[in-house]
């Protein structure tokens, strides 16, 4: 019998559409389908500066907004021989870092939900709202951050908000026992995940995942420790892995590094603290807006204010190819340059897109409510996905 | 910038393509910022060369992280096909390119060689319309089954087209001619 799971089914966290092979309740085969949220950002990057093409990526993970600022404005930056200053790479790194507390919280709660444990769900929105908060604090915008530029920021952080920020990392510890304590013992929780939807080493590794997936399966592969970027070697934390690479396996390794998280955004505090007042984007005016107030009074920059709006910045001709570590995997950006002020070819390496192509092989000979518990643990992303 | 493969080994992986492979035309893209390894690779040893390089045990790039097509149009070759191959025990990255005419764009499948390379070569075929020879589900995978043309490809237009999809207004068999008036439609393409 042929079920079609999705694409409005509330558990495919999206408009994912599985359509499974089924012998009485045993899956045979399981087939994604995807391509329900395709808006063509790809091309449209081709007809945009690359500023403009900032808020798009806000669209992809939307869970994790950040993110994925990070990795287009470093991978335009290492096209352009740029670096961003410290006092930007110290908030960039705080930034990520709580965007990834937030966008585990955000899994953790709807897989949970999924499988029918509620009130893990309402302690994690709990936390969201916090973070949420701090992010409209610094850039106006709860979901859509668009927050760094080629070069830095948009703007400086605000007066206070670290102290805001502070409290939150606090907390946070006391909020992960929390969720911990809800599930990590539970007997039902433990049922619906352990030896569900195991993915061995060797799979996930031929099959290109990245991020949560592949550690949940024993490979100790982060890039922010191989291929470190935005001074994250400054930082000290471990890269959390699991034994069997079951659903169990994957949440204990999220949970984890949501602790590893608040001990590098705790860091990246002290940082910003100790680098002081100071630029918070470069000074170079040939690719970097200058500070609003010299636009005022000054001539020169008020051309190269008008220059950067009107036309964009002009990157030599070559290609350049910046992953990071994203909450879901490796996201990276890969530019092809042909000197205009817009990409020629805007390549987006989306790690959900990667990773969903493991379901196939967690659920085969398994019942139908594993699929459940296989897509929670995914962690998937539809706007990443189809793009 | 970051370092990204230890000291010496871009020209490791080079020497050693070139003596598993005698033959092969084997060359490297240069460029004021070109900022990766990138080589190019004839189409038709595209897979020996991979598999040689997830098999080798010095180099060892076990993982492909992306494959994606370009469109060089006027230019020809017009198509190119990137391969984003990382090796996770020596920590590196290498990109492969493939060049392709603009008339039949073809290229072997290397899902033999990693299986993740499906969803990638479905994406390049359903962007530009490249075949992957040997691809064991060539279909479609992110816009309609029933699509008609190749979205990425540099003449392919921007917006200011006819609606594609009229289901929920069965009467309406054209566009109407309000909406060819306010927008024309103009074929815009960056090309060189």
């Amino acid at each position: 019998m042929t079920l079609n799971m999705g694409p409005q089914h509330p558990s495919t966290h999206g408009v994912l559409r599985v359509a499974l092979e089924l012998d009485g309740e045993t899956i045979v085969a399981a087939k994604p389908i995807i391509g329900y949220l395709h808006t063509g950002m790809e091309k449209q990057a081709e007809y945009k500066t690359y500023t403009q093409s900032i808020p798009q990526t806000d669209r992809m993970d939307y869970l994790a907004p950040l993110s994925n600022n990070l990795a287009f404005c470093l991978a335009a930056e290492k096209l352009l021989g740029i670096e961003a200053p410290p006092r930007a790479q110290a908030v960039r790194v705080l930034l990520t870092e709580l965007t990834r507390i937030n966008s585990h919280c955000v899994w953790l709660g709807t897989h949970a939900l999924d499988i029918g444990a509620m009130t893990v769900f309402f302690y994690c929105w709990r936390e969201r709202e916090g973070f949420l908060t701090l992010q409209d604090m610094v850039c106006g915008a709860r979901m859509t951050a668009s927050y760094f530029r080629v070069g830095g920021l948009s703007m400086d952080i605000p007066e206070g908000w670290l102290d805001r920020c502070q409290a939150f990392v606090d907390a946070m510890p006391a909020h992960i026992d929390e969720y911990e304590q809800l599930l990590s013992k539970n007997p039902i929780w433990m049922g619906r995940t352990k030896e569900v939807a195991p993915l061995s080493a060797k799979d996930a590794i031929a099959l290109g995942a990245t991020g949560p997936t592949l550690r949940g399966s024993g490979v100790s592969w982060d890039l922010r420790k191989a291929q470190p970027y935005s001074g994250y070697d400054h930082y000290d934390f471990e890269v959390p892995v699991g034994t069997v690479g079951d659903a169990y396996d994957r949440y204990m390794v999220r949970v984890r590094e949501m602790r590893q998280s608040t001990r590098i955004a705790d860091q990246a505090i002290r940082r910003i603290r100790e680098i002081g007042p100071g630029d918070y984007r470069l000074r170079d005016y040939k690719y970097v807006l200058p500070p609003k107030e010299d636009v005022k009074t000054s001539m020169e920059a008020l051309i190269h204010h008008f220059k950067i709006v009107a036309h964009g910045f002009f990157p030599p001709v070559g290609e350049a190819y910046q992953a990071v570590e994203a909450p879901k995997g490796e996201l990276g950006f890969y530019f092809i340059s042909d000197g205009t002020p817009r990409p020629w070819r805007m390549k987006v390496r989306a790690p959900s897109f990667v990773n969903l192509q493991t379901l196939p092989i967690m659920v085969r000979g398994r019942l139908v409510a594993d699929v459940i518990a296989a897509i929670g643990s995914l962690d998937i992303v539809l706007g990443e996905i189809d793009r | 910038m970051t370092v990204l493969a230890p000291a010496g080994l871009e020209e490791r992986i080079e020497e050693r393509l070139r003596a598993r492979f005698p033959g092969m035309a084997l060359r490297r893209q240069i460029g004021p910022a070109v900022r990766e390894l990138i080589l190019f690779v004839p189409a038709a040893s595209i897979v020996e060369v991979c598999a040689f390089l997830r098999d080798d045990p010095e180099l060892d790039f076990a993982m492909l992280s992306f494959v994606a097509g370009v469109d060089y149009l006027p230019r020809e070759p017009r198509f190119e096909v990137i391969y984003s191959l990382l090796s996770l025990s020596r920590n590196a990255r290498l990109h492969l390119k493939v060049q392709l005419p603009g008339e039949n764009p073809r290229v072997p499948t290397v899902t033999g060689v990693w299986p993740t390379a499906n969803w990638h070569e479905r994406e390049a075929f359903d962007f530009y319309g490249i075949e992957f020879t040997g691809h064991p589900d060539l279909t479609r995978i992110l816009l309609p089954e029933d699509w008609v043309g190749w979205p990425l490809r540099k003449d392919s237009p921007l917006g200011y087209e006819e609606v594609a999809f009229t289901h929920n207004t069965p009467r309406r068999t054209k566009p109407s001619p309000e909406l060819k008036r306010l927008a024309p439609k103009k074929v815009k393409t960056r090309a060189q």
